[in-house]
C-alpha cells in the first residue's frame, strides 16, 4: 500500500484551484473590469448632460425660426451643421455622420485584426491594425476640425441684448446657448477624444510588436484582443455620445 | 503563459494559415450602419419629442448590444463572465437616480455660478 499515490492524487473540487470559471485570462478580465468602470465614468458624464439640459428651458418655437440664445438649450442640428469645404452651407449632422461611419469602420478593421490573430496570420494582423490606426487618426483629425469650428464660431454669431455679437465658444460664454452647453461639449467629446488618442497610441505599440514578431514568437495574439476590447469600447461610447449629444 | 511558451519554433511556419471567417463581422457592420441610417431618418423626418428620444435610445441600445456581443465577443464568453459584466451595469440605473435626485438639489444651488 503506497501512501505516495494518495498524497499526489490531484484534487478536483471546485475550490481546490486550477479552475477557470470565467474561461478568460487575467489580462482580458482586468480589461473588462476596467471598461466597466470607464462605462460608469461616461455614464455619469452623460447623465449630467441630461440633467443640465433638462434644467434649462427648451426652445419651443418652430425649428425654422431657431436662433441662438442663452435663454434656451440649442437644437443640436442647428449647432453641428458645418462641413469642411462647404462654408456657409447648412448640412445638419453631416460631418458627425461621417465621423460615426469612420469609427464604426475602424471597429470592423479592429475585429478583423483580432480574427487574423486567432489564425496566427501575421500579415493580416499587420494590415488590419494599419487600417485601424488610419481610421482612428482620421477620426481624431475630424474631431480637431470640429472643435476648431466650434471654438471659432459661425459668421453670424449670437446677437446680445446690447447690440454686440459674440462668436464661437469658450468655457465661460458661447454663441450657441447657455455656457454649460459648451462646457459639456468640451468635456464629454474631449474625454472621448482622449480615449481615442490613447487607443491609437496602444494600436501603434501593438503594431510595432506585431511587425517585430513578438506575438508570433509568444504563440498567441492575445494582446491584440485586449487592445481590441478597449477600441470597441471607445466606439461604444461614441454611439452613446452621438445619440445624447447630437440626436436628442 | 507557460502553456504557450513552447511555440517558438512556429515562427517560420507558413502555408497552413486557415482562411478568414469574416461573414459575421461584416453582417454586424451592416446592421450597425443600417441602425445609424434609421436614426438619421428619424432625426430628419420626425419632430422632436419624447417619442423620438425614446426611439433614439432604443436604437442606441440595439447598437450597443451588437458592438458588445459580436465585436467584443461577450456573447461567446462563459456565462459567468457575461453576468459579471452585465449585472454591475444595472447599477447605472441607481447612478441615474442618485445623480438626478441629489444632483438637481446641488445643481439648483450652484447653477448661478455657471450662468
Amino acid at each position: 500500500m503506497s501512501t505516495s499515490t494518495t498524497l499526489e492524487a490531484p484534487k478536483t473540487g471546485t475550490w481546490d484551484g486550477g479552475n477557470e470559471p470565467l474561461k478568460a485570462s487575467y489580462g482580458k478580465l482586468m480589461m473588462w473590469f476596467f471598461l466597466l468602470s470607464d462605462a460608469f465614468t461616461f455614464g455619469a458624464l452623460l447623465i449630467v448632460y441630461g440633467l443640465s439640459r433638462h434644467s434649462h428651458l427648451p426652445y419651443t418655437g418652430s425649428p425654422d425660426d431657431f436662433t441662438f440664445s442663452t435663454e434656451w438649450w440649442p437644437i443640436p442640428e442647428k449647432v453641428f451643421n458645418a462641413f469642411p469645404g462647404f462654408h456657409g452651407v447648412d448640412l445638419p449632422l453631416a460631418f458627425v455622420a461621417l465621423m460615426t461611419m469612420i469609427l464604426i469602420l475602424s471597429s470592423v478593421t479592429m475585429v478583423l485584426a483580432v480574427e487574423a490573430g486567432h489564425r496566427m496570420d501575421k500579415n493580416d494582423v499587420q494590415k488590419w491594425l494599419m487600417w485601424t490606426i488610419l481610421f482612428g487618426s482620421i477620426f481624431l483629425g475630424c474631431q480637431a476640425w470640429e472643435w476648431a469650428h466650434f471654438i471659432t464660431g459661425t459668421d453670424e454669431g449670437m446677437l446680445l441684448a446690447d447690440g454686440t455679437r459674440i462668436f464661437g465658444a469658450n468655457l465661460t460664454m458661447n454663441q450657441y446657448g447657455p455656457p454649460l452647453f459648451a462646457d459639456l461639449f468640451f468635456f464629454i467629446t474631449g474625454f472621448h477624444g482622449t480615449h481615442v488618442l490613447s487607443g491609437v497610441v496602444l494600436l501603434v505599440m501593438i503594431f510595432i510588436n506585431t511587425v517585430n514578431g513578438v506575438y508570433h514568437k509568444r504563440g498567441h495574439y492575445e494582446m491584440v484582443e485586449k487592445v481590441g476590447l478597449y477600441w470597441h469600447f471607445v466606439d461604444l461610447v461614441w454611439v452613446f455620445v452621438f445619440t445624447f449629444f447630437y440626436l436628442i | 503563459m507557460a502553456a504557450h511558451s513552447d511555440h517558438s519554433n512556429d515562427y517560420q511556419q507558413t502555408g497552413d494559415i486557415p482562411k478568414a471567417q469574416t461573414k459575421v463581422i461584416w453582417k454586424t457592420f451592416f446592421i450597425l450602419v443600417a441602425l445609424t441610417a434609421v436614426e438619421f431618418l428619424f432625426a430628419f423626418t420626425m419632430d422632436a419629442g419624447t417619442l423620438r428620444n425614446a426611439i433614439f435610445i432604443i436604437l442606441t441600445i440595439f447598437k450597443a448590444f451588437y458592438i458588445v456581443a459580436e465585436f467584443m465577443h461577450l456573447k461567446h464568453e462563459a456565462k459567468a463572465l457575461i453576468w459579471s459584466i452585465l449585472i454591475p451595469m444595472a447599477l447605472v440605473i441607481w447612478l441615474m437616480v442618485a445623480l438626478i435626485s441629489e444632483g438637481s438639489y446641488y445643481f439648483d444651488s450652484i447653477r448661478n455660478y455657471f450662468n
